[in-house]
């Protein structure tokens, strides 16, 4: 295979890789942003997507369906989490924020061994998604996978464009996330905000959990984890606080893995977390605000 | 109370633990022995956890890396030669040719870890706040990874195995009377006063002249230190073990342990390990399931994880210093107490 | 003759409405372990400019604070119109009618000023009149017309102030707080902005203005207390004030006159 088609087959892989940990990403930023919380418990919420869309299907429920409704629930799930553990918490310091959510972590992916076993179930994709585009003689394969992981992600994305900057209250959750104490001031209903906040940030984890599910083929309980502290390397790439620099993180982050295990050599592919966090390290040292120059820095 | 009366006071305080402890088996059964041996490593491990972040405000999700570390250098040093020929035939034969005691192989471990320790720690004690938590995470990750990777000297992700059982309550709770002796001291000396300063307010510490990084990093050294002993405890009391042993769940167990009994006092961190031990135990016994009446509950495993977790929100949410607080029951006190009930009965 | 403090409520001080619309009893606040304001009694009547001096670390910042409701006094109470006002949550108190221009300006530097005006009316459903009101913001401070697709946080001081001041006036207040408007300010965009804030009271405007420039200050106000460590030292009108220039001091610095 010639290099070129190596590379375009590489870009397809880590665009698609790329979408999951954006979304995730952005999520995380987002609560980050207007709370000042790492929520560990984010990933979690690829789990509550992933087996909502699961179940609805063996209950047999259109795909197309229980996609939406596994977003939707997922979306409720941060909701839920926010009102129940972190509002009792809110203005606490740091530590315990972040306490907390490891404690609510620990507690859905247990709720989800309970439920469904430790064991992965196989995520069912409906007949038309097991095929893919065979191009330049099969040398280049674009699965129906990859188009749903591109298409939905930008329509995700699209939505939150506009919803951040044509509404009101997207507006109040972009003043928010810069003074929070000058939101009060102008009356803003503050909790109104971070409440959409988490349901916006949660319905896309709930996405990303589908789509990898989609990817993977299994849902497992644990399977948010991973990914979550990947999307979280990738927002302090990007920018943390920032959806921008998420995005951007995001798709970076996804790039560097594919590359990693693609071009390096294979001995060093094992290491790809390790190389991971230790360029989460670095960069909290040395970039703390990321590639992206803000106009207002995260104190660190 | 007299210099004398004091050192007396503390004298009996560790002699009465340690003498139990060499007793006990006679005492007791298998079982408690078993249960009590895991508690004094947790609770070293978890004074060690706190050291860190109780007194300079950093609070270290890396420190089940160290204990991983320790684990798996003592167990090395440790195996019988038959079995590294079996288990780790690949092994460079200068380490090979090493076969250490208990106490040898926990103290190189030990001594690995405060080196790791300086040079994971230089860097990352600049940071702040929760940056610090997230990037010691990192580091826990990155220890998995290399473990898992390294076949030659850890079986990889196979189970480590062959690590002589060599720790017994008496070692155990030696090991943790020492570490709270060091440690007490530590906290309740004058530089001790100056840790805690810098957890309290970092900028006025410093506008005092107390540095903070030196401060910090001595603290993230001196508990890794810990963490590597008690790895090795860890690693002789169970025999076999794998770089699984030593990721989330072990970390969240020791967290709450913590968390649940006080981050701010030494007495907090035992009584913390007591109590959730305890309370594990119960609840995974009723985690088979049980009658109340005529009502039958089915089994739910992984449920007493999961009040376990609910508690810990709880504690969060309503006494976030733990059960103990800020109170630290100090032999001082205990004595104290003693003394004073002693002069009642007398009048 | 300005009169020193009363020591009981109710006393009359210069000249004194029947009904005013903010009105402070016996208001503690602490930060922390200090007690920031200790005690404080002041009115503010409606279409009155009352200015509220004294200085740094004497309380004004924390009475504003407390009165727009970001901080929870300890005792005292707070009523605005009759309503009682002290405990309820800021956005709430914006909606009954107090903007706070704060200390700093506060403007949302990545925003910008249109996104920043439109914030102003946050707690408004009136859109018509929210419509009217930036137009006429923006007659008011053509720069920010100029201005009205840039980013906050490239204006000047003057126009961050003007910003602040024109979202604060969004939400159309009964009350306008000002904290120290012209903190950090080159003298001629102060005057300005003082020229501003006197074409306001024309309008009709009731203001408590916080401010370190007594003389501005007392120019514009038609009542005015000194606060010292967290209490009233001195009250009376304007113009009483002014012409005593000693008493004032004083009551600032603590020296019996």
């Amino acid at each position: 295979m010639s290099l070129e088609l190596y590379i375009t087959q590489q870009i397809i892989n880590a665009i698609s890789l790329g979408s999951l940990y954006a979304l995730v990403a952005i999520g995380l930023s987002m609560i980050f942003g207007i709370l000042r919380m790492t929520n560990f418990a984010h990933g979690d919420m690829m789990m509550v997507g992933g087996y909502t869309t699961l179940v609805l299907q063996t209950l047999g429920l259109d795909f197309g369906w229980a996609v939406i409704v596994g977003i939707a629930l997922g979306g409720l799930a941060g909701v839920i989490v926010e009102r129940v553990a972190y509002r009792p918490v809110r203005g606490a310091p740091e530590v315990t924020l972040l306490l907390t959510s490891l404690a609510v972590t620990y507690i859905l992916e247990n709720l989800g061994i309970l439920i469904f076993t430790s064991s992965g179930r196989n995520f069912p994709l409906p007949d038309w998604m097991n095929s893919a585009f065979q191009l330049f003689d099969g040398q280049i394969t674009f699965t129906q996978i990859n188009l749903l992981t591109v298409g939905l992600t930008a329509v995700a994305l699209g939505t939150l464009g506009w919803f951040v900057t044509r509404t009101d209250l997207g507006l109040g959750m972009r003043a928010a996330a810069e003074d929070m104490g000058a939101a009060h001031l102008v009356g803003l209903d503050v909790n109104r905000l971070i409440v959409a906040a988490f349901a916006i940030a949660s319905a896309f984890a709930g996405l990303a959990g589908i789509l990898w599910a989609a990817q993977a083929g299994v849902v497992e309980p644990t399977m948010g984890f991973t990914p979550l502290l990947k999307a979280f390397v990738g927002a302090i790439i990007g920018g943390f606080g920032s959806i921008a620099g998420a995005l951007l993180g995001g798709y970076l982050l996804g790039a560097l893995e594919v590359f990693i295990v693609a071009f390096l050599p294979s001995e060093v592919s094992p290491y790809r977390d390790a190389i991971v966090f230790t360029l989460l390290i670095a960069f909290l040292l040395f970039r703390p605000n990321g590639v992206l120059k803000r106009v207002q820095e995260v104190k660190l | 109370m007299s210099r004398k009366q004091s050192f007396l006071i503390v004298a009996a305080g560790l002699a009465l633990p340690a003498l139990f402890s060499i007793w006990a088996p006679a005492l007791m059964n298998d079982y408690f022995v078993r249960v009590l041996t895991v508690m004094c490593i947790n609770a070293l491990l978890v004074i060690s956890l706190g050291l860190a972040n109780g007194f300079t405000g950093v609070f270290s999700l890396g420190h089940v890396g160290f204990v991983a570390v320790g684990a798996y250098v003592s167990g090395v040093l440790s195996l019988t030669d038959a079995n590294k020929a079996n288990y780790l035939p690949d092994l460079p034969a200068w380490i090979a040719a090493i076969h250490l005691e208990f106490l040898p192989s926990t103290l190189v471990a030990g001594v690995v870890c405060v080196v790791l320790a300086f040079l994971v720690g230089a860097p990352l004690m600049r940071l702040s706040g929760h940056f610090v938590s997230v990037a010691t995470l990192g580091f826990l990750i990155i220890v998995n990874v290399v473990l898992v990777n390294s076949d030659t000297y850890t079986r990889g992700a196979r189970t480590f195995t062959g690590v002589p059982l060599q720790t017994t309550l008496p070692w155990a709770m030696g090991w943790l009377l020492l570490g709270l002796v060091v440690l007490a001291r530590i906290i309740y000396s004058p530089k001790g006063r100056a840790w805690r300063a810098v957890r309290e307010d970092t900028i006025a510490a410093q506008a005092v002249g107390i540095a903070v990084l030196p401060t910090r990093l001595s603290a993230f050294v001196i508990g890794s230190f810990f963490a590597g002993v008690g790895g090795s405890l860890y690693g002789h009391y169970i025999g076999s073990f794998s770089p699984a042993s030593f990721y989330f769940a072990y970390t969240f167990s020791l967290i709450s342990m913590l968390v649940i009994g006080g981050m701010r006092s030494l007495t907090g961190a035992v009584v913390g390990v007591v109590v959730v031990s305890l309370l594990s135990e119960l609840l995974r016994n009723l985690e088979r399931g049980f009658d109340i009446g005529i009502v039958s509950v089915p089994p739910l495993y992984g449920s007493s994880q999961i009040v376990l977790g609910v508690i810990f929100i709880l504690i969060m949410i309503f006494r976030p210093s733990g059960v103990m607080g800020d109170l630290e029951l100090s032999l001082g006190r205990i004595a104290a107490l003693i003394h004073r009930g002693g002069k009642e009965t007398k009048t | 003759m300005p009169e020193r403090a009363p020591d009981a409520p109710g006393a009359v001080v210069g000249k004194l409405p029947a009904e005013p619309l903010l009105e402070v009893s016996d208001l503690r606040v602490n930060y922390g372990a200090v007690a920031a304001v200790r005690g404080v009694y002041l009115s503010v009547a409606a279409g009155e400019v009352v200015a509220l001096l004294g200085a740094n670390g004497a309380g004004k910042s924390t009475l504003l604070r407390t009165v727009s409701g970001l901080t929870r006094p300890r005792a005292g109470r707070i009523l605005l119109d009759g309503h009682a006002i002290h405990r309820l949550p800021p956005a709430r108190i914006v909606r009954l009618g107090v903007a706070h221009c704060p200390e700093g300006r506060r403007v949302f530097g990545t925003l910008t000023v249109a996104e920043n005006l439109r914030l102003g009316a946050a707690a408004r459903a009136d859109r018509a009149g929210v419509a009217a009101d930036r137009d006429r913001i923006y007659a008011m401070f053509p720069v920010l017309g100029e201005r009205m697709t840039q980013p906050a946080g490239t204006l000047s001081g003057g126009e961050q102030q003007m910003l602040a001041l024109g979202r604060a006036l969004m939400a159309r207040p009964r009350v306008l707080l000002l904290d120290e408007p012209s903190l950090g300010l080159a003298p001629l965009l102060v005057r300005q902005i003082f020229r501003t804030l006197a074409e306001l009271k024309a309008d009709g405007v009731t203001m408590l203005l916080v401010e370190q420039n007594i003389n501005l200050a007392l120019d514009l106000a038609d009542r005015a207390y000194v606060l010292r460590t967290g209490e009233v030292s001195l009250a009376g009108s304007a113009a009483d004030l002014k012409a005593d220039y000693e008493a004032v001091a004083a009551a600032y610095l603590g020296a019996r006159p």
